[in-house]
């Protein structure tokens, strides 16, 4: 009889690296605030910094949602990656559109903010992740 | 009430308005059923993978991920885009 896995109790990766990603933005994040504080001035700089914020939140709500439910059941951690970017996507929404109106609020940083930090974030952590699958932890030796 | 009726009752400027209304919804819509549809994808195969050999569940997870996380990205793009064309 075979037997067929229904539940992970390993490590939650997940949340590995959605804390190494949060851990990478902090040298990254300043480039970003810099180049909007030059392009729309404080708004800018705010808005970008924001936009950072809902792009770590949203990580790190996907990894602790898909960590959580991969210890009750797989079939669990199915509907959570489904209905989790349902719901994430949501909260992006409801984010952007509750202060889309602000005074210090510029939507073009604010965009562009969103897709730059998650693909670049994403890109950097994958440059870790692809020299060391397993460990995402680990640093890709330069020799 | 159909589209081209709705439509033949705002006229001018309120169409402009309308038709970009649309637009923007349809980007935001659209944008959002294909990362749909691939997360779910993705999701069932790691699962299927994760069930048959537990022991690269980690590898896995790690791939899973980062595939949700960059899918995820068509839809932020195409909220981006949504925003962008509603209230820029």
């Amino acid at each position: 009889m075979t037997a067929i896995t229904t539940r992970l109790d390993g490590p939650a990766v997940e949340r590995e690296i959605a804390a190494d990603m949060a851990k990478r933005a902090v040298p990254a994040v300043p480039v970003l605030l810099i180049l909007a504080a030059v392009g729309w001035g404080f708004d800018g700089m705010a808005s970008a910094a924001y936009a950072v914020a809902i792009v770590l939140v949203n990580l790190t709500l996907s990894a602790a949602l898909l960590a959580w439910t991969a210890r009750i059941s797989l079939a669990l951690m199915m509907g959570a990656a489904l209905f989790g970017y349902l719901l994430r996507l949501g909260l992006v929404a409801l984010a952007v559109i509750a202060v889309k109106d602000a005074r210090w609020v510029e939507l073009w940083p604010l965009g562009l903010g969103l897709i730059v930090t998650h693909l670049g974030l994403l890109l950097w952590e994958l440059r870790y992740v692809s020299a060391s699958l397993a460990f995402p932890g680990l640093k890709p030796r330069k020799d | 009430m159909a589209l081209p009726a709705l439509l033949a009752q705002v006229a001018g400027e309120d169409q402009i308005a309308f038709g970009e209304a649309i637009s923007a919804g349809f980007a935001y819509g659209l944008a959002a059923i294909g990362p749909g549809i691939g997360i779910g994808y993705l999701v069932g195969q790691a699962v299927q993978a994760m069930a048959r050999q537990p022991e690269a569940a980690g590898m896995v997870r790690t791939t899973m991920f980062l595939g949700i996380a960059f899918t995820e990205a068509l839809a932020l793009i195409g909220f981006v885009v949504f925003i962008l064309l509603k209230f820029a």
